[in-house]
């Protein structure tokens, strides 16, 4: 999982447009909170798909999914079993 | 009878991102053919319209609280009348949630000034909503 969180917070500093280091940021902190707008979590979420090979499905295009560096973790290693199976 | 409003500020700058950094499958995840013709000119899609847009969404999202409900973007659509005023059109999951919040019309108004969109939405709700 913690190749997984550094590629997200990777993702992150190049696409997220926080005003901090996502190296600053633990796992379960508010993107929002820190700063992500809804439109740069669009660019997050683009930007995952292309590293992982996955699609997020309509079902999981809520405020949620994407607010918390473990948060998408999940998400996108739900996508990658589903991806496999 | 009260009202639920829905407010979003979106950076300009960052609408160029997404299309320098995802091109057309930034369009057609977030916005209707429609949309995208209506924010087309000679030189290419223009980012500002853009950014009025999904800032309309996201207020939208905001009246309706659509908690664990995802709503992809393209559900939720502005059409910009010949005379230059702005309405939406919600289709799906967001017409789900307007209706079970007994919402039957949303007025939308947008803005822009350099690099910021703005959009506010108010929608009626029944009195027991609040």
């Amino acid at each position: 999982m913690s190749e997984v969180t550094d590629q997200i917070r990777q993702i992150l500093a190049e696409h997220a447009r926080l005003p901090v280091d996502p190296q600053s940021l633990s796992d379960d902190a508010d993107l929002y909170q820190a700063g992500m707008s809804s439109h740069a979590s669009v660019n997050v979420m683009l930007a995952l798909e292309d590293t992982f090979d996955i699609e997020f499905p309509d079902r999981m295009l809520t405020r949620s999914v994407f607010e918390s560096i473990a948060a998408i973790a999940t998400a996108v290693a739900e996508l990658r079993t589903e991806a496999a199976a | 009878m009260p009202v639920r409003v829905g407010i979003d500020l979106v950076s300009v700058q960052g609408v160029r991102d997404a299309l320098e950094g995802h091109g057309q499958r930034y369009l057609e995840r977030v916005y209707t053919p429609a949309e995208r013709q209506s924010c087309g000119g000679r030189e290419g899609v223009d980012p500002q319209r853009l950014a009025a847009r999904f800032a309309a969404k996201e207020a939208t999202l905001k009246v309706l609280r659509p908690g664990s409900v995802g709503v992809p973007w393209r559900e939720i659509e502005v059409n910009r009348a010949p005379e230059g005023w702005v309405s939406l059109a919600l289709s799906g999951a967001a017409a789900g949630l307007a209706r079970q919040a007994g919402i039957t019309d949303l007025a939308l108004s947008l803005s822009h000034e350099g690099d910021l969109a703005l959009a506010v939405v108010v929608a009626e709700v029944p009195s027991r909503e609040g």
